[in-house]
């Protein structure tokens, strides 16, 4: 088997140019590619276009992206957590196509599926449905929705091994697996890369057919964005 | 009258027995607070998880464990995760038994609008439309008028429109009030307490049916 393995975020992300169209997996900044975002940053890749459910925040997340103006367009479902993405919007620096979440993820899932588009009824009668092909199945109308073409996708899974397979852990799990499946190139950073063999296949999330590209992240910060507790009594 | 916790405790008398529920983001959150303790109710968060447990406890925060809302969060025993797309094939396909979510405005047709304002900055539908298209019963908990006094049960929406004749049922801190089916518009099941029939058919704009007979609702 060729190596999949990469030894740095930098390493694995070496060919994504100006212009490309990025997948990033995650949930508010749960289950976020953080190495991979930080190697972006760091390249100073511009003109991307992002496919993410969320744009991070000021600090973090894709809102570091946002920050250096290297994000062109973002596709995602909820945004505007972030003042500088509000500022970039209503300036008109930045194209937002905003979709509803459910069909995001399933729009992923027809990439990897290999189907070239579905009907979903999300959107049925507002202005997401504007030009879309419609399509009456018994006394429900649904929208035909594409499946997403993006060069690269950037998914965070918590355990990975060297052939690629990943599991993922908890509600960090989110978008990632589809994205993982829709790349045209696939790079999963891990928070634990192991030898084949010691990942239970019945536990694999993402078999490594989908996965091109594998590296050990680090310095994982996790940030939370809304931290409840309840008191101990 | 009715305040949030009232609302939701209402909402809370729907809930049957072995009910998978979505609760939205605002006043639907509290639903959870109230769940009669003879039922056993499973709640879904659409980020991904199925038996949401309350916050965790001081110090036990995970951050790989969030709700929709992006609070932390617990699971249960029995609990499960799984991915966006399944969680919103499985609200597709009509698994979910009840969606309470809030709004802005709720048409006698059942339309609901309850995710832009034009002129306003627009943070997106979330999973709001996904919601409102597929979910077989939902639940609006609002306000009956909005911060000017103006009804919110119209008869047609004003605001850019999250889902078609989707609505069953909406409860506010005068009434709960079910919407017909067939564009038949609202009728009024229950008052909150001390609430007369006449000061809710004012706060209604859209065609409200009254029968002869509202009771109170039962607050416990």
């Amino acid at each position: 088997m060729s190596n999949k393995v990469y030894q740095t975020a930098d390493d694995a992300l070496f060919d994504i140019r100006d212009g490309a169209v990025i997948m990033l997996g995650g949930f508010g900044l749960c289950g976020i590619p953080e190495n991979a975002i930080s190697a972006l940053l760091k390249k100073g890749t511009k003109n991307l276009t992002c496919i993410s459910n969320n744009a991070g925040v000021d600090d973090f997340g894709i809102g570091l992206l946002l920050k250096t103006r290297q994000v062109k367009k973002m596709i995602s479902s909820y945004v505007g957590e972030n003042d500088e993405f509000e500022r970039q919007l209503l300036s008109g620096e930045l194209e937002v196509e905003l979709i509803p979440q459910g069909t995001l993820a399933t729009r992923c899932l027809a990439s990897g599926y290999g189907l070239p588009a579905v009907f979903l009824p999300a959107g049925v009668g507002t202005e997401v449905a504007d030009g879309k092909e419609t399509r009456v199945f018994g006394d429900k109308t649904y929208l035909l929705e594409y499946a997403f073409d993006a060069d690269y996708a950037l998914v965070k899974a918590w355990k990975g091994d060297k052939y690629g397979n990943l599991i993922f852990r908890g509600t960090a799990r989110n978008f990632n697996p589809m994205m993982a499946m829709a790349g045209k190139i696939t790079i999963a950073e891990v928070e634990h890369l192991v030898e084949p063999g010691e990942l239970d296949p019945n536990e694999i999330h993402t078999p490594g057919i989908y996965v091109h590209r594998i590296f050990q992240g680090n310095g994982y910060e996790k940030r939370i964005e809304q931290r409840t507790v309840r008191p101990r009594t | 009258m009715l305040d949030k916790f009232g609302i939701a405790k209402r909402i809370a008398q729907e809930l049957k027995d072995g009910y998978y529920v979505n609760l939205g983001i605002g006043i639907p959150t509290l639903v959870a607070n109230y769940i009669p303790k003879n039922i056993y109710v499973t709640l879904q968060s659409e980020n991904g998880l199925l038996g949401m447990g309350p916050f965790p406890f001081e110090g036990d925060e995970d951050a790989d464990i969030i709700n929709a809302g992006k609070q932390t969060v617990t699971t249960l025993p029995g609990s499960s995760f799984f991915d966006s797309a399944m969680s919103f094939g499985m609200i597709r396909a009509g698994k979910v038994d009840l969606t309470v979510l809030g709004a802005m405005e709720v048409a006698e047709n059942g339309d609901i609008a309850n995710w832009k304002i034009p002129g306003k900055m627009v943070k997106g539908m979330g999973g709001a439309m996904d919601l409102v298209a597929a979910a077989k019963n939902i639940i609006v908990a609002m306000q009956h008028t909005n911060k000017a006094g103006e009804s919110k049960l119209l008869p047609a929406c004003t605001l850019p429109i999250t889902g078609l004749r989707c609505v069953k049922k909406i409860v506010t801190e005068l009434a709960v009030i079910e919407v017909l089916p067939n564009g038949g518009g609202f009728k009024l099941l229950e008052r909150a307490p001390g609430v007369s029939v006449e000061h809710i058919r004012k706060a209604t704009a859209g065609k409200l049916t009254v029968p002869d007979d509202v009771p109170e609702m039962l607050i416990h």
